[in-house]
């Protein structure tokens, strides 16, 4: 196996497969093909002012760096983030928000990220929250074609006032939650082969397989690219199916908060 | 008024003492994270986080920490045999499906009645309520491990909530640096009291109706 930050940094032009080839390893069935592994700039074309952009990551952690850090330097404005949290100013989704290139939020928390709370409070940015469960859910639907979910989390608090209610033969009243897409949904994965097969790392794991279920375009970063065969198809936790493009990451710049 | 650490811990030390052998238990964030250190001797206790981890141990060693090895306070943690990783909707499958026996949960205010208010100050602070309100809503037990009043003194415990709550009727006992409370269907009631803390004070500091049970331990 080559490795992978080589491949990563012509990808377009070279692939895993070619520098196997290279090497007098021969990948099994992409040899010569790129598969959906594209470079950075060309997975930046899909990016534009004003979009609905899905994030994987909790606290940061499984948010792409590398994405991120393109998206940020591609100057787009007014995005609509759709994720977890709004991450740290520095970590994850963070430096988006603090730069003010995002215009609205769906989110569990922003308390991890003071800057986006100030924005709020001067009407910069808008916010709207959901239980975190019940937001993995609402994407997890859109992801698989639901129109929503029935949820009594939150039904007699303010998360569920203005909200339909339903109830059922079982006698229970649910709220109904309308399910979440994006145009664009980024993820970060520990490995991906070139048909965007992918596997997650640990708790980078969190709300990854769901949101690259939940664009309408998947891009992923990955730690590591491989030729197709090479994953075990029974370790695969997303299939190649729902992901349109394989960036390779560059790994992550930012601090975390406990170092 | 600030209150050392020494006071925080021997508050989660009380608290650790609710989980018994084979219990699933997720700590909220914060003071509750403390409780892992306070397990007694011998107790076995999955811990659950709720961004995709069920077995997760103690803090590594300094240079040993793994940045997708966290718990849900964004701390390093450790595997445990047995343990797994999953997706968020998996964690809060868990957690709605009552597979959880215990949550240890910050609060801003508890109510007489077990309301729980824990996600946002107005006109203050608004950091969303994460995942408070499927743990506070579905666990089998929730205990408020929270200090007794509020930084300017005022009582954070309280015949009704005032701020947006988490959940409604969930918390079964309260925790604080003066107090053990016990969420009984009668209404609050005063089961423990801090070592050097007299009755008197708990209930002054306290503006909730509670009674006093018939002996009062101490913690």
């Amino acid at each position: 196996m080559s490795r992978p930050d080589d491949a990563a940094k012509t990808a377009g032009s070279r692939t895993v497969a070619d520098a196997d080839a290279e090497q007098g390893k021969v990948a099994s069935t992409v040899t010569g093909e790129h598969g959906k592994v594209v470079p950075l700039s060309r997975a930046l074309e899909v990016f534009h002012d004003g979009m609905t952009l899905m994030y994987g990551g909790f606290g940061g952690v499984g948010t792409p760096p590398t994405l991120i850090r393109a998206v940020l330097e591609s100057g787009v404005r007014d995005l609509i983030l759709i994720g977890n949290d709004s991450g740290f100013p520095e970590v994850g989704v963070g430096p988006l928000i603090v730069n003010r290139r995002v215009s609205r939020l769906i989110v569990s928390h922003i308390g991890s990220n003071p800057v986006a709370g100030k924005q709020m409070t001067d009407g910069e940015l808008r916010v709207e929250f959901c239980p975190q469960g019940t937001l993995a859910e609402r994407i997890r639907a859109g992801g698989v074609g639901l129109g929503g979910i029935l949820v009594d989390v939150g039904l007699d608090t303010i998360a569920g006032e203005g909200k339909q209610t339903l109830v059922l033969g079982d006698g229970v009243t649910y709220l109904v939650e309308s399910a979440l897409t994006a145009e664009v949904a980024i993820v970060h994965a520990r490995k991906a082969d070139l048909s965007g097969n992918l596997l997650f790392d640990k708790t980078a794991r969190n709300f990854n397989p769901f949101v690259a279920m939940a664009g309408d375009f998947t891009i992923a970063e990955a730690d590591e690219i491989v030729p197709v065969g090479e994953l075990e198809p029974e370790e695969i936790v997303t299939p190649g199916i729902f992901v349109d493009m394989v960036v390779q990451s560059e790994g992550v710049e930012w601090k975390w908060g406990w170092e | 008024m600030e209150v050392g650490l020494g006071v925080k811990q021997r508050m989660a030390a009380r608290a650790a003492q609710e989980i018994s052998d084979g219990m699933v238990v997720n700590l909220g964030i914060g003071l509750p994270t403390l409780v892992a250190d306070h397990v007694p001797e011998g107790r076995r206790v999955t811990f659950q986080a709720e961004n995709g981890m069920l077995g997760y141990g103690r803090t590594p060693e300094r240079g040993r920490e793994d940045p997708n090895l966290i718990n849900a306070g964004g701390l390093p943690v450790t595997e445990e045999a047995g343990a797994s990783y999953f997706d968020s909707t998996i964690a809060f499958g868990m957690i709605r499906r009552g597979r959880l026996d215990l949550t240890v949960l910050g609060a801003l205010q508890v109510g007489e009645r077990g309301d729980l208010a824990n996600w946002l100050v107005p006109g203050q602070r608004v950091p969303g309520m994460g995942g408070a309100m499927e743990l506070a809503q579905k666990a089998r037990k929730v205990i408020a491990l929270t200090l007794h009043t509020a930084k300017d003194g005022s009582p954070k415990i309280l015949p009704e909530c005032t701020f947006p709550l988490t959940a409604r009727e969930a918390v079964d006992l309260i925790i604080t640096d003066l107090a053990v409370i016990e969420v009984t269907p009668g209404g609050l009631l005063l089961k423990e009291v801090a070592e050097g803390v007299s009755v008197e004070q708990v209930l002054s500091a306290t503006s909730a109706r509670l009674a006093v049970d018939r002996d009062p331990g101490s913690f």
